[in-house]
């Protein structure tokens, strides 16, 4: 067993394709995409909230008193274009406020003045700038309330009978946290990433080489084979995951986030029970695509499954991603979604819940187990040992 | 020795008869060819002799050694170069054959010295330890049969050695099968190259349509069959003219 896992790694090392793919540029990518996108986003956001507000308005005559609270409040007034709604669609603008000629008369007469907002709520980006728009609106009203109610001798808290505040507890590495939403999933396939030239190259490439038969008249069991190919294929997981873990830790280091009140909870510490937490997944990756590998005639044959279990890592954090669950005890039972939710809970700074890590290393474990054990009986099949057979 | 008795072996759920019913002795010392046209059960009867098929009924022995039941020990008894010789691409040839030294579990040392006196014997000094891409088929069968022969069994099975060699190499070829079999070694080859059988066998099987449709010497088939050469006596015996020009 010994003897297949030096030469698969020796085999291996010998080809520069495979050692920039999985060894140098696979553990980066995760990083500098995550690191990119996160910049990318966060100064968008804040652009977003810091530039000035350009808004047109459609029949700013009717109310001239709202627009100069308006540009009181830095909104840089712009003239309305012919067809405002046309517009939105066009989306050259995203928000155009209209106040009808009714304005000026509801006004006098003290009913509710109509403004009305025309956007697409359905575009994600127009969110932030719609919300600033109605703020500016909501401020003025209330303003404009306290007036009329003092000018009648009422106390203005007489119309607000409820004071509500919202204590923040969120800490900055909980912020921070959210931040670092897909960075399990980024980290899992990292794993996947790591083993699937070695899945394929021991298996469905050594059946492209016809190497194949020859290898199996040698008197070892065959169970002693593949597991030293599985041996060789783990390690270059975890290689991998080592690597990119390191990457991660020194790419987060370059995010802006002090400014944005955050902390990435995401030093060595931490990468450090990430790397515990997701190496039994290494395995499980490795048992899992040398399976599907092994009924691969071609390393060409075996590339196309590929594709499709790469989506498996994603289920899990795509669903915590869409439906934000609180971590349970049966979550850390279930594999790739137990290095979902802790790896969430690391970056929280929650402390650690040394029952949940282990349950989840037993489960992953055991399943990993599990396929190396079917793994294992693959080379029991004739029909999987010859090339045409 | 290998001793094979009615072997028989079907695929797809017995639709596919490989081979029927294949009986013969190989002896210690000797060359035994199995000839036959393309697709008449050769390779599939070497298989079976290697373990790594099973056959469906029959019984072999490898020196008195059940494969059914003690494949590990068939498997160190065996040297063989089967029909794809499947080398590693990006080892050198010392580190192909010294792959298959571990996994017969030989020591460091053992191996390095067998592999020595195969390159002096292969004559492969040249190439040893240049890496394997891009070998001639030539090398590609000595590093096959280095590999094979480094746990010095007793017992050879080669699967059509000379398919793609040039004359040179096939000459050297049966100069290192001789070699063997004045080791007293059992050598048994599959060819469908008459000119093969005669110029080195001992002993001749010939299998057609999964069967043994004769066994002895060369002069053995030539009497039995009343013609005077090998090739005549050969479509004699098989009964037919076809996979002679395959």
């Amino acid at each position: 067993m010994r003897a297949v896992f030096t030469k698969e790694l020796l085999d291996n090392f010998r080809d520069r394709r495979v050692i920039i793919n999985t060894l140098i540029l696979g553990p980066l990518m995760g990083p500098v995409i995550f690191a990119l996108m996160i910049s990318f986003m966060t100064r968008q956001a804040t652009e977003r909230m810091e530039a000035p507000l350009e808004l047109p308005v459609v029949g700013a005559e009717h109310a001239a008193q709202l627009i100069a609270f308006l540009e009181r409040q830095g909104v840089e007034i712009l003239d309305p274009p012919d067809n405002p709604e046309q517009a939105v669609r066009d989306e050259t603008h995203e928000v155009i406020v209209r106040i009808g000629p009714e304005f000026a008369e509801h006004w006098r007469e003290g009913r509710p003045a109509p403004v009305e907002i025309i956007a697409d709520q359905s575009l994600r980006y127009t969110g932030a700038s719609i919300a600033r728009v109605r703020g500016y609106l909501s401020a003025w009203s209330q303003q404009i309330s306290q007036a009329r109610l003092q000018l009648r001798g009422v106390h203005p808290d007489v119309v607000r009978p409820v004071f509500a505040t919202v204590t923040d507890l969120s800490t900055p590495e909980s912020r921070g946290g959210m931040l670092l939403a897909f960075l399990p999933y980024f980290i899992l396939i990292t794993v996947f990433m790591g083993s699937m030239h070695m899945a394929i190259d021991t298996t469905a490439g050594e059946r492209e080489r016809k190497s194949l038969e020859p290898l199996l008249i040698n008197p070892m069991p065959r169970w002693q084979i593949m597991a030293g190919k599985l041996a060789a294929t783990t390690f270059f997981a975890l290689a991998t995951l080592g690597l990119g873990l390191v990457a991660f830790v020194y790419a987060m280091g370059f995010l802006p986030v002090a400014d944005m009140d955050m902390a990435l909870n995401l030093d060595f510490r931490v990468a450090a029970w990430a790397f515990l937490l997701v190496a039994p997944a290494a395995l499980l990756a490795a048992a899992l695509l040398t399976i599907l590998a092994s009924f691969a005639k071609s390393f060409r044959e075996a590339q196309s499954y590929m594709g499709m279990v790469i989506i498996v890592p994603m289920i899990p954090s795509l669903w915590m991603l869409v439906d934000p669950a609180r971590a349970e005890t049966w979550m850390t039972l279930v594999p790739l979604l137990s290095q979902n939710v802790l790896i969430l809970e690391l970056v929280r700074g929650e402390p650690i819940n040394l029952a949940w890590v282990g349950l989840s290393l037993a489960s992953t474990t055991a399943v990993a187990l599990l396929l190396a054990l079917i793994a294992a009986t693959l080379y029991n099949r004739p029909r999987l040992i010859f090339t045409s057979a | 020795m290998i001793e094979a008795n009615g072997l028989r072996k079907t695929f797809n759920k017995g639709r596919v008869v490989a081979v029927d019913d294949v009986s013969f002795t190989a002896r210690d010392g000797q060359i035994t060819g199995l000839l036959g046209p393309n697709g008449a059960g050769k390779t599939t009867t070497m298989r079976m002799l290697y373990t790594l098929l099973r056959p469906d009924a029959g019984s072999m022995r490898v020196d008195g050694i059940d494969p059914e039941v003690e494949a590990l020990k068939v498997k160190r008894a065996l040297g063989v170069v089967p029909d794809s010789r499947g080398l590693y691409d990006r080892l050198t040839a010392r580190e192909n054959i010294r792959y298959y030294g571990d996994l017969q579990g030989l020591d460091r040392r053992t191996t390095a010295a067998r592999i020595d006196q195969l390159v002096d014997v292969l004559d492969m000094g040249e190439f040893i330890d240049r890496r394997t891409d891009g070998f001639s088929q030539g090398q590609r069968v000595k590093v096959a049969i280095a590999r094979a022969l480094i746990h010095e069994p007793r017992t050879v099975l080669l699967d059509e050695p000379s398919n793609g060699l040039d004359v040179m190499t096939t000459r050297a070829l049966r100069e290192f099968l001789r070699h063997l079999r004045s080791q007293g070694r059992c050598v048994v080859l599959s060819t469908h190259i008459m000119q093969e059988v005669a110029a080195l066998c001992d002993r001749i099987v010939i299998i057609a349509d999964g069967r043994v449709a004769a066994e002895g010497t060369a002069d053995e088939l030539l009497q039995r069959s009343g013609e005077k050469n090998l090739e005549d006596a050969f479509v004699r015996l098989i009964g037919t003219d076809e996979g002679l020009l395959a």
